[in-house]
C-alpha cells in the first residue's frame, strides 16, 4: 500500500469499534450455555442410567433380555416386553403408513381448496397436539370396547394397543408427508402434466421418489414415539406386574395380555425396592438403544432429504 | 395445501384421457381420501366418547363432590381444584425452565452458530426430543430429585412436584428450540443486511430486528409448549408421587397431581374400576377438560400466527 487517502483512512477509522462488544460477548455465552445445558442433560442422564444399569447386564448379560416378567427381581426380564414392543411396530407400520401417507397426498395434490379441505388440515393439527393420554381413553372406549365385544379376549391386547398408537402418529405421519410432498417444486409436476401423465401417475412415479426420504424420516420419527409411549398403553390396558405368556400360537399373542417396553420402564420405576431400580435403569437402557437409533436413522435421512432444487 | 398446485392441475375437458384412465384416476381419489375421513373419524370419535362418558360421570355424582379436601377418586372425592392446581404448578415452572432456555438455544443455533456447529449440536436436540417421557421420570425421580431440587432446597420430598415439573422441562426445551429456530430463520437476511449496513452491532440486529420480526412464530412456539407441558403424563406419574390421590396442595416441594397424572394412576389401576363405576367415569371427563384446554391452546397458537404473520 504506497499511499492511502485521507478520506479512507478517515472512514476505516469511524468503521472500527470503538470498544470491545462486551454485551454481545456476553450474549454470546449465555446462548452457548443454553445450548450446552441441553447437550449436558442427555449425557447425565445416559452416563446415569448406564452406572445404574450396569450391575444387571453384568451379573445376568442376555438373560435379561429373555427372561419373563417377575414379581422376583432376580428373574425378572423384558422378553415380553420385547415382543410387545415388536409387534406394535410391525402393526403400526402397515396401518399408519400407508393410511397417513395417502392422506397426505389427497391433501396436497388432489383436495380442492375449500372449507372442507380447510377444517380437515386445522383438524389433523389439532390432532397432533392432542395429549397422548387422551388417545389412551379413546382407545379404551373405542378399540377395548369393541373388541370386547366382538369376542376378541377382553379387548385388552396387542390389536388395540396397536391400534391406539395407530390413531396416535397417524397425524405425525400426514403433517410430515404433506411437508416432504410440497417441497417439490411444481416444475417437476409440469414436467409429468406435460408429457402426458395421469395424475396418478405424476404421482407415484414423480412426486413419491422425489419426496421419499423427507416421508421416510416422518414416518421413523412417528415410530419412534410410538415406541416410546407409555400412557396411552397403560390406560388402554397394557398389563402391569407379571404375567404368564397365553399359548405359543401367533393368534394367542395378539389377543392376550401384553406389555412393552416403556410400561415395563414405569412399572419398575413405581416399585419401592433397590434391585427393581437397578432393572428400571437396565430396561431403560434396552428402550434408549431402540429409540436413539430409530432418531439417528431419521435425522441421516433427514440431512439426505435437505437437498435444494 | 391445493392452492400451491393450482397451476399443476391436470388440463381441462378438451384433454381428458381414455375412459378406463379416468376410472382407474377416480378409484385413486376416492382410496386417498378415504384417508383423510378416517382422520376426521378420529376426532369425531374422541370427542363424542369422552363427552358421552363425562357426561355419565357428571349425573353419577352429586356435584358438590366436585369441592373436597382433595382428588381421591375411590373415596368418592372429585376435588378439580386439586388437579388443576398441581397441572398449572408444573407447567409454570416447566415453561420458566424450557421458554428462555430453549429461545437462547434457537437465537444461537440461528444467529450465531455456523452451519457446521449448526448441523452437529442440532441432533442433540433431536435426540433430547426423542427420549421417551417415561425415561425422564425415572430421571427425575432417581437423579434431579436428590441432586437438584433437595439440594437446592433441603425440606424437598423425594417425590415433589418440583422435580416432576423440571422433567417436563427439559422434555419441552427441544420443541421450544426448534419451533422459536424456524420463525427466526424465515425473517430474511435482507433485513439483517440492512441493520449492517446501518452499523448495528449482532446484538442489536438479534433483539431489535431479527425477534421482532419472529414475534408470531415464538409465540406460537411458547403457546405450543404451554400445552405440551399441560399434556405430559408419565414424568409426573412417575416423578411427582401422590399415586393413590392428592391432598389440595400449592407446595411444588412436596407431593402432587395433575390431570394427566390423575388418568394415568387411576387406569393404573384400571382391573379395579372398571365398568359404570364413578371413578373409572371421571377418567373421561378429566379426558375432555384436557381436550379441551389443548385444543383451545392449538386454535390460539394458528389463530396467532395467522393474525400478526407478516409477508416478507
Amino acid at each position: 500500500m504506497a499511499s492511502r487517502s485521507a478520506t479512507s483512512i478517515v472512514v476505516q477509522g469511524s468503521l472500527r469499534a470503538r470498544s470491545r462488544d462486551w454485551g454481545g460477548a456476553v450474549l454470546q455465552v449465555l446462548l452457548i450455555l443454553a445450548l450446552l445445558f441441553s447437550l449436558a442433560t442427555v449425557l447425565v442422564l445416559v452416563f446415569d442410567q448406564l452406572s445404574q444399569a450396569l450391575p444387571v447386564f453384568q451379573e445376568r448379560g442376555v438373560d435379561f433380555l429373555t427372561s419373563d416378567l417377575s414379581s422376583n427381581p432376580a428373574n425378572a426380564g423384558v422378553a415380553q416386553g420385547i415382543l410387545g414392543t415388536a409387534i406394535i411396530a410391525v402393526l403400526v407400520s402397515l396401518l399408519a403408513f400407508p393410511l397417513g401417507i395417502a392422506t397426505s397426498i389427497y391433501v396436497e395434490e388432489y383436495a380442492p381448496d375449500n372449507r372442507f379441505t380447510r377444517l380437515l388440515v386445522l383438524n389433523i393439527r389439532n390432532l397432533a397436539g392432542v395429549p397422548s393420554v387422551v388417545f389412551g381413553l379413546l382407545g379404551l372406549s373405542v378399540f377395548v370396547a369393541a373388541l370386547a365385544a366382538a369376542g376378541v379376549g377382553n379387548g385388552r391386547n396387542l390389536i388395540s394397543g396397536a391400534l391406539t398408537l395407530t390413531v396416535l402418529v397417524l397425524p405425525i405421519v400426514i403433517i410430515t408427508s404433506s411437508e416432504a410432498l410440497r417441497a417439490v417444486p411444481s416444475t417437476i409436476r409440469e414436467a409429468g402434466f406435460g408429457i402426458g401423465a395421469s395424475h396418478w401417475q405424476v404421482v407415484r412415479k414423480l412426486l413419491l421418489p422425489a419426496a421419499s426420504s423427507g416421508i421416510l424420516t416422518g414416518i421413523v420419527l412417528a415410530l419412534s414415539r410410538a415406541l416410546g409411549e407409555t400412557a396411552p398403553l397403560i390406560v388402554a390396558g397394557a398389563v402391569l406386574g407379571s404375567y404368564s405368556n397365553s399359548g405359543g400360537s401367533p393368534a394367542d399373542t395378539l389377543t392376550g395380555p401384553y406389555t412393552a417396553l416403556p410400561v415395563i420402564v414405569y412399572d419398575w420405576a413405581r416399585r419401592p425396592q433397590a434391585e427393581f431400580r437397578e432393572l428400571t435403569a437396565a430396561a431403560i437402557i434396552v428402550l434408549l438403544v431402540v429409540t436413539i437409533l430409530a432418531n439417528a436413522v431419521a435425522i441421516i435421512l433427514r440431512n439426505r432429504a435437505e437437498r435444494t432444487w | 395445501m391445493a392452492g400451491a398446485t393450482l397451476g399443476a392441475k391436470p388440463p381441462g375437458s378438451p384433454l381428458v384421457g381414455a375412459a378406463s384412465r379416468r376410472r382407474n384416476e377416480a378409484f385413486v381419489r376416492i382410496v386417498l381420501a378415504s384417508g383423510a375421513i378416517v382422520s376426521i373419524g378420529i376426532s369425531v370419535a374422541i370427542v363424542l366418547s369422552l363427552a358421552y362418558e363425562a357426561a355419565l360421570f357428571l349425573a353419577s355424582i352429586d356435584l358438590s363432590q366436585l369441592v373436597a379436601p382433595g382428588w381421591f377418586p375411590r373415596r368418592g372425592q372429585f376435588d378439580l381444584a386439586t388437579l388443576i392446581l398441581g397441572t398449572v404448578i408444573v407447567a409454570g415452572i416447566a415453561m420458566f425452565l424450557a421458554a428462555p432456555i430453549g429461545l437462547a438455544a434457537a437465537i444461537y443455533l440461528s444467529e450465531y452458530a455456523s452451519p457446521r456447529t449448526r448441523r452437529t449440536v442440532k441432533p442433540v436436540l433431536e435426540i433430547l426430543a426423542g427420549v421417551p417421557s417415561v425415561v425422564l421420570g425415572f430421571f427425575a425421580l432417581t437423579w434431579i430429585s436428590p441432586n437438584v431440587v433437595q439440594a437446592i432446597f433441603p425440606t424437598a420430598q423425594g417425590f415433589s412436584l418440583m422435580a416432576a415439573a423440571l422433567g417436563v422441562g427439559i422434555l419441552t426445551i427441544p420443541l421450544v428450540a426448534s419451533i422459536s429456530e424456524d420463525a427466526m430463520r424465515a425473517v430474511p437476511a435482507s433485513l439483517r443486511e440492512a441493520s449492517y449496513g446501518l452499523g448495528a452491532r449482532r446484538i442489536t440486529t438479534t433483539f431489535r430486528v431479527v425477534l421482532p420480526a419472529a414475534v408470531s412464530g415464538i409465540m406460537a412456539a411458547i403457546i405450543l409448549a404451554v400445552s405440551r407441558t399441560i399434556g405430559e403424563t408419565m414424568v409426573v406419574a412417575v416423578a411427582a408421587g401422590a399415586t393413590g390421590g392428592s391432598l389440595r396442595t400449592v407446595n411444588p416441594l412436596g407431593p402432587g397431581q395433575t390431570l394427566t397424572a390423575a388418568i394415568a394412576s387411576l387406569a393404573t389401576g384400571s382391573d379395579q374400576v372398571t365398568g359404570s363405576s364413578s371413578a373409572y367415569l371421571s377418567l373421561f371427563f378429566l379426558g375432555l377438560l384436557l381436550f379441551g384446554v389443548t385444543l383451545l391452546l392449538n386454535v390460539g397458537a394458528s389463530v396467532f400466527v395467522r393474525r400478526t404473520r407478516q409477508k416478507y
